[in-house]
């Protein structure tokens, strides 16, 4: 990747993050896991998916799955920004009027599956990663899930079948932003070592940066797909990347700012200065 | 402290038996696992552990409260609680964070709106769907010493102005038009929608219409001889819930009038879907489940009633549902 496209992806991921912090106030949203997944979903929609607006239907396109789902923000951003959807419309969050809410739902063009409770979409992108094999299609399918969502067995389930069906087209995406919803994921339910766990179940799996476009370029770029074993990719992350005053805060994770202090993220994302959050810490999701 | 949190280390404090576990929901309970110690359990995002591991240590003599959102607890781990708890008669209870409608913009995958139906279904398990927190807690200091399954609609709102009566499994409790022998309507409610329900009799009031509001507080076991008398008072008996009318209040008052053989003019109001996520304010006047709109719906059907009673009856007319 030459620099100006890095330097593209960069942009990109800093609008998107700015939608964000506009849907994290008058009803809020789950800010913090979507900033640590929006430069991998930037990466991926400019770079690796074969999905535009043009091709949003076409059945050879390649499909991306939200299993962890309230990250959403993010993914609404990114379709926003890439056309799928309009940019004037991210007002509408959390409006009755509309389809833009905590979790992702098939009425919003781009959006593949409806998510929220977690553990569920690894199955169902095994399943569409079947039919393309069946179809001899090309597509690849790419699931997105958090490390918290790890704690639940299904997930388990799902990584022994798919390796049992040689799904070599399936791509598990871990946001590995090393918390969930109250606690840091190794002071509960500790995951590590991963990828062992990965390799153990017939996985390739493999570790990137998921904030360096660069680094996501090379791990994506050299993926080695078609060889009978599904893939895992491992992004390590921040939860509230971009945002000094929220990142890595066990406590803001679900976030309702108040309009004031929208605005003082934003400056605060723009490497201004850093803003004071008062507004109430924690809701329970 | 919250009273919730309060009555957690109170119970646990006089009675060693009791642990409290959470699958990564413990938002509501911040100050209970520093002083619980290792009876505090949190298994993370794990529903169906969190539920099979209550049960043995249930049948092991120890009394298990459980939480997580309702919509996972009661439908991703419900075979365990089918197979494990309620089959084991065991004392678990289990408390349903966000429950109904409170999931405002969660959308469908969060919305636990058929939670009453399946669990009333299971053989065993009682079903306490509480109006504030103060009935909660009430209730829930009851049901620690039930030695019984309980699923348990979590609510943490300010207390309603309404008169209390202490809580017993079964009995419902009438918070709107106690005096009133012969009201125009009833309405039949129960949890987070009692408030709406309250404030909707008062403005029917005002267009003189009489209207009991009866909290049902439990919906198993159910207060039958409540739902009797208000259909034998009644001129119109409504049921208002955040939860679909399938299985739900709605159905509970259809099966006790069949089974009691009593006939009258029912309004069922309730879900048929799923509802349109969002904030909740807007959701509950989107779903006509505000006070306003429910006054307004309740109104236009008693009018309806009384305008059909009017009229003559002919007589090829077909009987039609009300």
């Amino acid at each position: 990747m030459t620099q100006t496209e890095v330097e593209e992806l960069e942009s990109a991921a800093l609008r998107v993050r700015q939608h964000i912090i506009g849907m994290s106030t008058d009803g809020g949203c789950f800010i913090g896991a979507s900033l640590s997944c929006a430069d991998l979903l930037v990466y991926l929609y400019w770079k690796f998916l074969n999905v535009s607006p043009l091709t949003v239907h076409a059945e050879d396109r390649d499909l991306l799955l939200l299993s962890k789902g309230h990250d959403v923000p993010a993914l609404y951003g990114v379709l926003a920004e890439r056309g799928f959807i309009s940019k004037e419309r991210l007002k509408h969050h959390l409006s009755v009027d509309d389809d833009l809410y905590w979790h992702p739902n098939r009425n919003v063009s781009g959006v593949e599956f409806h998510s929220g409770s977690l553990g569920h979409l690894l199955s169902v992108g095994m399943g569409m990663a079947l039919d393309a094999r069946m179809k001899g299609l090309s597509t690849r399918v790419v699931v997105i899930m958090g490390d918290g969502e790890l704690n639940e067995g299904s997930v388990w389930e799902a990584c022994l079948v798919a390796s049992a069906l040689s799904l070599d087209n399936l791509i598990a995406v871990v946001d590995r932003n090393h918390f969930q919803a109250n606690v840091r994921t190794e002071e509960l339910v500790p995951l590590e070592p991963l990828a062992e766990k990965f390799r153990a179940f017939g996985w390739n799996a493999t570790h990137v940066n998921g904030h360096e476009m660069t680094s996501l370029d090379e791990c994506f770029g050299s993926l080695h797909l078609n060889t009978g074993s599904p893939t895992v990719v491992i992004a390590d992350t921040r939860r509230g990347k971009g945002l000094p005053s929220i990142e890595e805060q066990a406590d803001r994770w679900f976030c309702n700012f108040s309009a004031h202090e929208a605005e003082a993220l934003l400056e605060e994302l723009n490497g201004n200065a850093r803003a004071t959050i008062t507004s109430e810490k924690l809701i329970v999701r | 402290m919250n009273a919730y949190e309060t009555l957690l280390l109170d119970t646990a404090s006089r009675d060693e038996r009791l642990v409290v576990i959470t699958a990564e929901n413990r938002g509501h309970m911040r100050t209970v696992p520093p002083m619980l110690g290792d009876r505090f359990i949190d298994v993370g995002i794990a529903e169906q552990t969190m539920i099979g591991m209550a049960a043995g240590m249930a049948v092991r003599g120890r009394v298990v409260v459980t939480h997580a959102l309702a919509a996972f607890l009661t439908m991703r781990a419900f075979e365990f609680i089918r197979d494990d708890v309620a089959i084991t008669n065991a004392p678990v209870i289990m408390v349903g964070m966000v429950p109904g409608i409170l999931s405002d913009g969660n959308g469908p995958t969060h919305q636990a709106i058929e939670d009453v139906s399946i669990m009333r279904g299971l053989p065993n398990m009682g079903v306490f769907c509480p109006c504030d927190e103060r009935e909660f807690v009430d209730g829930m200091r009851a049901l620690l010493e039930s030695r019984r399954p309980w699923y348990v609609r979590y609510l943490n709102t300010p207390e309603l102005p309404i008169d209390r009566e202490p809580f017993v499994p079964g009995r419902a409790v009438t918070v709107r038009g106690a005096s009133l022998h012969h009201p125009n309507v009833t309405i039949l409610t129960y949890g987070f929608l009692t408030r709406q329900c309250i404030d909707a009799a008062d403005q029917l009031r005002r267009h003189d219409l009489n209207v009991r509001v009866v909290n049902m507080r439990t919906l198993r076991p159910v207060d039958i001889e409540v739902i009797c008398d208000a259909a034998r008072r009644s001129e119109l008996l409504v049921t208002v819930e955040d939860h679909f009318l399938t299985g739900g209040l709605a159905s509970i008052v259809a099966e006790t009038l069949i089974a009691h053989q009593i006939m009258l003019p029912v309004m069922n109001i309730g879900f048929t879907s799923w509802f349109k996520p969002g904030r909740l304010n807007e959701v509950l006047e989107h779903e006509g489940l505000s006070s306003t709109a429910l006054a307004r719906r309740i109104h236009e059907r008693f009018t309806d009633i009384v305008h059909r009673a009017a009229q003559p009856p002919s007589p090829h007319q077909e009987i039609s549902h009300v």
